[in-house]
């Protein structure tokens, strides 16, 4: 393969990386874990990109570095594919839809939250947001928390969070170092 | 200047964004609200409604809202971006040594130590939410029960939850 054939393909699967988050992006609604199959259905089992091995693995490490899951993974994918250049462009597709979508909304907000009609909505939409969450905490709670231990912990963080009103960043150093107090000790 | 401080906070809310999804809320909720007072928080209630329905992760849309509001849409492209780089950073950094990351007794532990975290978080999160205004009498208590219990027994949609919470919204509160 000559030079420019190089740069032609290269191109074209940065093309197809972009087109494939773009969609991810577009299509997920909630965000989070909904994407996941998603992804797996386009990158693993339609286009063969990467085997299910290594997209697992990613998976892994997506969940386990900060960040949302739709950014790591498209970032783990496309530096698979095509290196940091893949990585950006992954990135890029898979935000450009929501980007867009809550950019024309902010942009015609403003005008439309006076109307009634809207305020009604977000006063009925408010409590079930709540409900969505309080039942997000039970799942996540009863897959996270396996031991007494960990309930604890949970209780007292989330006792500091709201009456002592830490900073959620430092929720997070506290339990990350009482996981290695507690912790396996190789 | 504001677009730098809108580059900084977002970046660091990006940074310790662990636990994905609703976990990201008090993070948000704390420099938006209380430290930076960009939002209210009827505003906060607002953005999180929206993005859950719209496409994409809850960061993203709360970092392009909150970065139209202070800067434009210049301020909405900076927010996006920022929110997004420290996690695309780590993960170019990690898959270099994939295989000894994943292994790693001190990465387990932490990652591990991190689950109550998380948990408690999200805990707060809804706390605060009902706090800041998003049930405030008993119409709105109804809902949110309704809502709850639909949500435990049926396989229905979230999104579709919201949308009929919203349209019972509008009927019972003209």
């Amino acid at each position: 393969m000559d030079k420019r054939d190089s740069i032609k393909s290269k191109f074209e699967l940065a093309l197809s990386i972009f087109t494939v988050f773009f969609k991810i992006g577009a299509f997920t609604w909630g965000g989070g874990y909904a994407m996941l199959p998603l992804i797996k259905n386009e990158v693993v089992e339609r286009r063969k990109w990467i085997t299910s091995e290594d997209f697992i693995d990613g998976i892994a490490v997506s969940q386990s570095l900060p960040g949302p899951i739709a950014v790591n993974t498209a970032t783990f994918v496309g530096h698979k594919l095509c290196g940091k250049f893949g990585a950006i462009v992954a990135v890029t597709g898979a935000i450009l839809p929501p980007t867009i979508s809550i950019l024309v909304i902010a942009m015609f907000f403003s005008r439309f939250r006076e109307l009634t009609v809207v305020q009604n909505f977000f006063k009925g939409a408010n409590p079930a947001i709540i409900a969505l969450i309080v039942s997000a905490v039970i799942d996540i709670g009863k897959s996270a928390l396996k031991r007494y231990r960990e309930f604890v912990i949970t209780l007292i963080l989330l006792f500091l969070l709201i009456y002592l009103r830490i900073h959620p960043i430092l929720a997070i150093v506290i339990s990350a170092i009482l996981g290695i107090v507690f912790g396996e000790k190789r | 200047m504001i677009l730098l401080k809108l580059f900084l906070a977002f970046a660091q809310i990006g940074l310790f964004a662990f636990g994905g999804g609703y976990a990201i809320l008090p993070l948000i909720e704390k420099e938006m609200v209380n430290n930076l007072h960009w939002l209210t928080h009827k505003e906060f209630l607002e953005v999180v409604t929206i993005s859950q329905l719209t496409p994409g992760p809850i960061a993203i849309n709360a970092a392009t809202f909150v970065g139209y509001k202070v800067g434009g849409v210049i301020g909405s492209l900076i927010a996006t971006v920022s929110v997004c780089l420290p996690p695309v950073i780590l993960v170019l950094i990690v898959v270099r040594f994939l295989k000894r990351f994943e292994t790693n007794i001190w990465v387990n532990n932490v990652l591990k130590g991190l689950r109550p975290a998380v948990v408690a978080l999200i805990a707060s999160a809804a706390y605060s939410l009902v706090r800041g205004g998003g049930i405030t009498e008993i119409k709105g208590l109804i809902i949110g029960i309704a809502s709850f219990i639909i949500l435990r027994t049926r396989k229905l949609d979230p999104i579709l939850i919201l949308i009929i919470a919203g349209i019972v919204g509008i009927l019972i509160y003209q």
